[in-house]
C-alpha cells in the first residue's frame, strides 16, 4: 500500500481523517512511523476541521507506532498542530500531547517531550507559547529537579509575556501548575505570579487569576492564606473591573470552601455583602445566584446569626431589585434558605419575600418560585402560600408566551401533590384543561404529557370521574385539532387508566372516530389503536380493533392506510 | 376552531419569540460605566471667574485650576442629582475648549500632567456589560453614553490641545505613555458610536505625533484583533481601528517590514472568519487593498487566505468577499494573476452556480469589468475549461431569469474569445451528461407521511 495514494483519499475526503487508525493497522507500527507521521507531519493540510480531527486522533496513536517505546514519534506533526492559529486545533493538540505525556517513559519524557515544551514555550508566535502553558503541569511531576527548575523559569516567563493571549493561558493554567509543585515552590513562585496576574492591566488576564486562586489557596496552609492570597483576593472583590467582580462572585462558593471559615467569617461575608449590592447587575445575579450554597457553607455555629444580621437585608433588597435577571437569579435560590434557617424564621422572616416574589411582574421570577416550592413544602408546608400561589399559578398559565406556559405545565404534578387533590380538583383542574385546546402544539403536548402525570398520581379512578369525561367530550369538537388531542390523550392516559376504562370509555370513541371526514383523524385514530391494542383483551381486539383497522386500511387516503397496515401487522391482527 | 379563543380572551395570540422588530421599538437605552458607586453626597465645586475675566499673567494658573475642578465626574444615570454643578462643568469645559483653541502661550510645562489627568479622569473607565446578551449591531440601537454632555467636551478639548500648535509631544510623552495608550484602546469597545468616533480622530493624532509609541499601538491593535478572532468575536471598535489602519499603511514605508506582512496575513486574513463581518467588512478591504497597492507580491497569499476562509454557509459573506475580490483584481499585475488564476476560478465557478441569486449575479458581474475582462481573455485556455461546466449547466437549470441571462453574455464572451476551445469544451459537456443520464435513471421519487392541512 503506497502512502501517498491512502493520503490524498484522506485529502479528498474530512471523513478519510478519521479512519487514519484504520490506515495506520494497515501499514503496520515500522511503516506508520517511518512513513505516515513523516508525510503528516509535513503536510499539514490546511483545512481546519481536518486538523482538528488530525489532532484527536494522534492522541490515540500510541498503540499503532508500537506502544511506549516509541509514543515521542507522535510529537513532531501533534508539535505543529499545536502552532497553528485555531484555537480549537490548537487545543485538542495539546489534550493529545497531555495525553500521550503520560505514556512517555520518565527518560523518555525528559529526553523529547521536555525538549518539545521548551521549543514551544519560546515560540516567536504568540500560539506556540499558548499552547505550552497547558504542558507544564504533565510533566512537572516526572522529571528531574534541574529540569524542573527550567519548566519553572519557562512558566515565569509566559506569566510576564507581552501578548494577552499568552498571559491569560498562562493565568489560566496557574492552579493546575500550583497543584505540582511542591509547597516551597507554591509559596516562593507561584504566590508571586499569582499577586502579578491577579493585578494585570488587561481584565481579562486578572478575572482568570480569580480562578487560580481556588485551587491555590486550597494548597496552602491554612496559617499562610492571611499573608499570601487574602490581600489579592480582597482585591479582586474590589476591583473597578466588574468581570473581575463578576467572577468573584461566580466563584464565590469554591473560594469560601478553600479560604475556610474563619476568613470566611471575617472576610467573605462583608465582601459578599458588597457583592449583594454591586453597581453592575452582572455582578448582584451573579451573587444572588450563590446565596443559598454561601450561607449553607457558613460555620454552623454562627451561621443563624450571620445570615439574619448580615445578609438577609441585602437578600431583601434584592427582591425589589431593578433588573430582573438579578430578582429572577435571586428566586431560583432563595427558597432553599429556608431548610437553613428553620420554620419560625422562614415563616417570620422569609414567607413576605416569597410572596412578594410571586407577585412580580416578571414572570420568570415567579415561575423561579414556583419551581422550588418543595424546598419549603419540607419546612412549613405549602398551606401556607397556597392563597397566594393560585393567581400566580393562573397569571402565568395565562401567560402571553408560550414558553412560560410550557414552564407552568411541567411543575403541575409537583403542584397537585403538594396541594393535594381537593385543593386540585376545585382550583386547577381547569387549567389544566384548557392548555388542552391551547393554540401552540407544543403546550397541547404538553398539557397531554401532564393528564398521565397526574392520573399516575391520583389514581384511575380519579381520572374516570374528572379528566376522562372531559377529554372524551372533545372528541365532537368541530375543531380537528382538538379532536386529534382526544387521540392523544388516549394514548397517554389509556396505561394508567388500565383496560377496563380503556375498553369500556376510550374504545368507542376511538373506533367511532374512524369516520371522521379528515384524513388526519383517521390515521391517528390507527396509531391510537395500535397504542392501546396491548391494553385491550383479545375480543375486543379481535371484534372490535379488527374491523375498524381493516376498513381504515382500504382508505383512499395512503397515510392512512399506511398507518391501518402497520398496526394491523404490530398487533397481529392479519 | 374558535374554542381556543374562548379559553384565553386575555391572550392576544402572540406568540413567544421577542422579534427584533418589538424590540427596537423600545425607547434608546442610555447606560453609564460603572465606575460610580453610589456615592450619595451632592457634589460642591467653586465657581472660578472666566480666563477671559483675569489678566494674562494670571491666565494659565487660572487654567490648571479649573482643569482640576473638571476632574471631578458626575453621576448621569442620576438625571436629578447635582443638576447645578453638572451645568457648571460643561460650561467650564467649554471655555477650555475655546481656550486651547484661540489662546497663546497658556501651555506651560505644569499643564501638560494636569490636562492628561483631567482627561484620564473623565474618559477611563471600566465599559458597563452590554444590556443584552445578543446585542446586535447591526439590528439593535445601540446604547448611549449617558454622561456624553461632558464627555463629548472633554474628547474636544482634548484633540484641540492634541492639534494646537503650542503642544510640543517631547514634553507630553512623559504623559501620554504606553499605560495611557492602552487604556484609550480599551474604550474603542465603548457601544456608543460617538465615542468611537471621537476616539478615532484621538488616537490617530497621537500616533501621528509620538513616533515613540507607533510600534506599540500597533502591536496592541494586533493584539485587540486576535482576541477578537480567536477569542471573543466581541469588540465594538474594529471598524475605527481598522479606518486608522488604513492610513497607517498608507504610509508604510517601501519594502515592508515583516511585522507589516505578518500582520497582513495572521491578523487582518483572519478577521474575514468572523460572523460580524459586515460591520467593518469596507474598512478591512481598503486596508487589504492597500497592502497590494505597497507590495504587489503579497497578492497570492492574500488570494489564497480569502480563499481558504470563504465563507461555506453566510450567502451575505459571501457576497462580501466577491467584492473585495474584485477590488483587489482591479489592482492586481498580470504576473500575479497568472499564479492565482487556477485556485481563484475554481471558486468563482462554485460562485456563479450559486442557488443564491445574490452570490451567483455578484460574481457574474465581474465580466462587465474591463480590466478583469482583459485578464481573463488573456488566459481564457485556463479559465475557460474551469468555468465551462457551471457556466453551460446554470444557462439551462438556474431558478433565476436574471442569472441565466448574465450567464447567456458571459458563454457569448468565451465564445468570442476562443471560439476553438469553446466548441470542444461544449462537445465534452454533452458527451458526459449523457453517459451520466443514465447512471440516475432508476431512482423511486420519496413519499411522505406529513399532511399538512385537512
Amino acid at each position: 500500500m503506497n502512502v501517498k495514494v491512502a493520503i490524498l483519499s484522506i485529502q479528498l475526503r474530512l471523513n478519510s481523517i478519521k479512519k487514519l487508525s484504520t490506515i495506520a493497522l494497515a501499514l503496520g507500527v515500522e511503516r506508520t512511523r517511518t512513513e505516515l507521521l513523516p508525510f503528516l507531519t509535513d503536510t499539514i493540510y490546511d483545512e481546519d476541521e481536518v486538523l482538528l480531527a488530525l489532532a484527536e486522533q494522534l492522541g490515540n496513536f500510541t498503540m499503532l507506532v508500537g506502544g511506549p517505546e516509541y509514543v515521542h514519534c507522535l510529537l513532531p506533526p501533534l508539535e505543529s498542530l499545536a502552532t497553528v492559529e485555531e484555537t480549537v486545533v490548537r487545543d485538542k493538540a495539546v489534550e493529545s500531547l497531555r495525553k500521550i505525556s503520560q505514556e512517555h517513559s520518565p527518560v523518555d519524557l525528559e529526553v523529547h517531550f521536555e525538549p518539545l515544551v521548551k521549543r514551544l514555550a519560546s515560540g516567536d508566535w504568540f500560539t506556540s507559547r499558548t499552547s505550552a502553558c497547558g504542558l507544564f503541569s504533565v510533566c512537572y511531576p516526572r522529571v528531574s529537579s534541574t529540569v524542573k527548575a527550567e519548566i519553572r523559569q519557562h512558566f515565569r516567563t509566559l506569566c510576564s509575556d507581552d501578548t494577552p493571549m499568552v498571559r491569560r493561558a498562562a493565568a489560566s493554567k496557574l492552579g493546575e501548575f500550583a497543584k505540582v509543585l511542591e509547597l516551597d515552590y507554591v509559596k516562593s513562585d507561584i504566590i508571586s505570579l499569582f499577586t502579578a496576574l491577579a493585578s494585570d492591566e488587561q481584565d481579562s488576564v486578572r478575572l482568570l487569576a480569580v480562578e487560580a486562586c481556588v485551587s491555590i489557596a486550597t494548597l496552602l496552609p491554612q496559617e499562610d492564606l492571611e499573608t499570601l492570597v487574602m490581600p489579592t483576593l480582597r482585591q479582586a472583590a474590589e476591583d473597578k473591573s466588574w468581570r473581575v467582580r463578576y467572577m468573584v462572585a461566580d466563584k464565590f462558593s469554591e473560594l469560601q470552601k478553600a479560604v475556610g471559615p474563619e476568613i470566611t467569617k471575617n472576610d467573605l461575608v462583608p465582601a459578599f455583602q458588597n457583592l449583594l449590592k454591586d453597581c453592575e447587575a452582572e455582578v448582584r445575579a451573579a451573587a444572588a445566584n450563590k446565596v443559598k450554597e454561601f450561607c449553607e457553607n457558613l460555620p454552623e455555629d454562627n451561621r443563624e446569626q450571620i445570615i439574619m444580621t448580615h445578609i438577609l437585608p441585602c437578600v431583601k433588597e434584592l427582591v425589589s431589585d431593578t433588573n430582573q435577571h438579578v430578582k429572577s437569579a435571586l428566586a431560583s435560590v432563595i427558597m432553599g434558605l429556608s431548610t437553613i434557617l428553620g420554620k419560625d424564621n422562614t415563616i417570620e422572616h422569609l414567607l413576605p419575600l416569597f410572596l412578594a416574589q410571586l407577585k412580580d411582574e416578571c414572570p420568570e421570577v415567579r415561575l423561579n418560585i414556583i419551581s422550588n416550592l418543595d424546598c419549603v413544602n419540607e419546612v412549613i408546608g405549602i398551606r401556607q402560600l397556597s392563597q397566594s400561589l393560585l393567581p400566580a399559578i393562573v397569571e402565568l398559565a395565562e401567560d402571553a408566551k408560550w414558553r412560560v406556559r410550557l414552564a407552568i405545565i411541567e411543575y403541575m404534578p409537583l403542584l397537585a401533590g403538594q396541594l393535594g387533590v381537593e385543593f386540585f380538583d376545585e382550583k386547577l383542574n381547569t387549567l389544566c384543561m384548557a392548555w388542552l385546546i391551547d393554540h401552540v402544539y407544543a403546550i397541547r403536548e404538553a398539557a397531554t404529557c401532564n393528564l398521565m402525570k397526574l392520573v399516575e398520581k391520583f389514581g384511575a379512578e380519579w381520572a374516570q370521574n374528572t379528566i376522562v369525561p372531559k377529554v372524551l367530550g372533545m372528541a365532537n369538537d368541530p375543531n380537528y385539532l382538538h379532536r386529534m388531542t382526544t387521540l392523544f390523550c388516549i394514548n397517554a392516559l389509556s396505561e394508567a387508566c388500565g383496560q377496563d376504562i380503556t375498553t369500556k370509555q376510550m374504545l368507542p370513541v376511538v373506533l367511532k372516530m374512524s369516520n371522521d371526514q379528515v384524513a388526519n383523524v383517521r390515521f391517528n385514530v390507527a396509531k391510537s389503536l395500535q397504542k392501546i391494542g396491548p391494553v385491550l383483551d383479545s375480543n375486543a381486539l379481535q371484534t372490535e380493533v379488527k374491523p375498524v383497522l381493516e376498513k381504515l386500511a382500504t382508505d383512499t387516503d395512503m397515510d392512512v392506510k399506511y398507518f391501518a397496515q402497520e398496526a394491523i401487522s404490530v398487533l397481529a391482527l392479519a | 376552531m374558535s374554542s381556543a379563543a374562548t379559553t384565553s380572551p386575555s391572550v392576544d395570540k402572540v406568540d413567544g419569540f421577542s422579534r427584533k422588530s418589538v424590540r427596537k421599538a423600545k425607547q434608546k437605552r442610555s447606560q453609564s460605566s460603572s465606575q460610580f458607586r453610589s456615592q450619595g453626597k451632592p457634589i460642591e465645586l467653586t465657581p472660578l471667574p472666566l480666563l477671559k475675566d483675569v489678566p494674562a499673567p494670571e491666565q494659565p494658573e487660572l487654567f490648571l485650576k479649573k482643569l482640576q475642578q473638571c476632574c471631578t465626574v458626575f453621576d448621569f444615570m442620576d438625571t436629578l442629582s447635582d443638576l447645578k454643578m453638572k451645568e457648571y462643568k460643561r460650561s467650564t469645559l467649554n471655555e477650555l475648549v475655546d481656550y486651547v483653541t484661540v489662546s497663546r502661550g497658556y501651555l506651560t510645562e505644569q499643564a501638560y500632567p494636569e490636562v492628561v489627568k483631567m482627561v484620564s479622569h473623565n474618559i477611563f473607565r471600566t465599559l458597563p456589560p452590554s444590556d443584552s446578551n445578543e446585542f446586535d449591531p447591526e439590528e439593535d440601537e445601540p446604547t448611549l453614553e449617558a454622561s456624553w454632555p461632558h464627555l463629548q467636551l472633554v474628547y474636544e478639548f482634548f484633540i484641540r490641545f492634541l492639534e494646537s500648535q503650542e503642544f510640543q509631544p517631547s514634553i507630553a510623552k512623559k504623559y501620554i505613555d504606553q499605560k495611557f495608550v492602552l487604556q484609550l484602546l480599551e474604550l474603542f469597545d465603548s457601544e456608543d458610536p460617538r465615542e468611537r468616533d471621537y476616539l478615532k480622530t484621538v488616537l490617530h493624532r497621537i500616533y501621528g505625533k509620538f513616533l515613540g509609541l507607533r510600534a506599540f499601538i500597533r502591536k496592541q491593535i494586533n493584539n485587540i484583533f486576535l482576541r477578537f478572532v480567536y477569542e471573543t468575536e466581541h469588540f465594538n471598535g474594529v471598524a475605527e481601528l481598522l479606518e486608522i489602519l488604513g492610513s497607517i499603511i498608507n504610509g508604510f514605508a517601501l519594502p515592508l517590514k515583516a511585522e507589516h506582512k505578518q500582520f497582513l496575513v495572521k491578523v487582518l486574513i483572519p478577521l474575514h472568519t468572523v460572523r460580524s463581518l459586515s460591520l467593518f467588512h469596507a474598512q478591512l478591504a481598503y486596508c487589504i487593498v492597500q497592502f497590494l497597492e505597497k507590495d504587489p507580491t503579497l497578492t497570492e497569499p492574500v488570494i489564497r487566505g480569502l480563499l481558504k476562509f470563504w465563507p461555506k454557509t453566510c450567502s451575505q459573506k459571501e457576497v462580501m468577499f466577491l467584492g473585495e475580490l474584485e477590488e483587489i483584481l482591479d489592482v492586481i499585475e498580470p504576473t500575479q494573476f497568472i499564479k492565482i488564476q487556477e485556485p481563484l476560478f475554481k471558486q468563482i465557478s462554485r460562485c456563479v452556480s450559486s442557488p443564491h441569486f445574490q452570490v451567483a449575479e455578484r460574481a457574474l458581474y465581474y465580466w462587465n469589468n474591463e480590466y478583469i475582462m482583459s485578464l481573463i481573455e488573456e488566459n481564457s485556455s485556463v479559465i475557460l475549461p474551469i468555468m465551462f461546466a457551471s457556466l453551460y449547466r446554470i444557462s439551462k437549470e438556474h431558478w433565476n431569469p436574471a442569472i441565466v441571462a448574465l450567464v447567456y453574455n458571459v458563454l457569448k464572451a468565451f465564445m468570442e474569445m476562443n471560439s476553438t476551445l469553446f466548441d470542444e469544451l461544449t462537445a465534452t459537456y454533452k458527451s458526459d451528461r449523457q453517459r451520466l443520464a443514465g447512471v440516475v435513471k432508476g431512482a423511486t421519487p420519496m413519499t411522505t407521511n406529513m399532511k399538512l392541512i385537512s
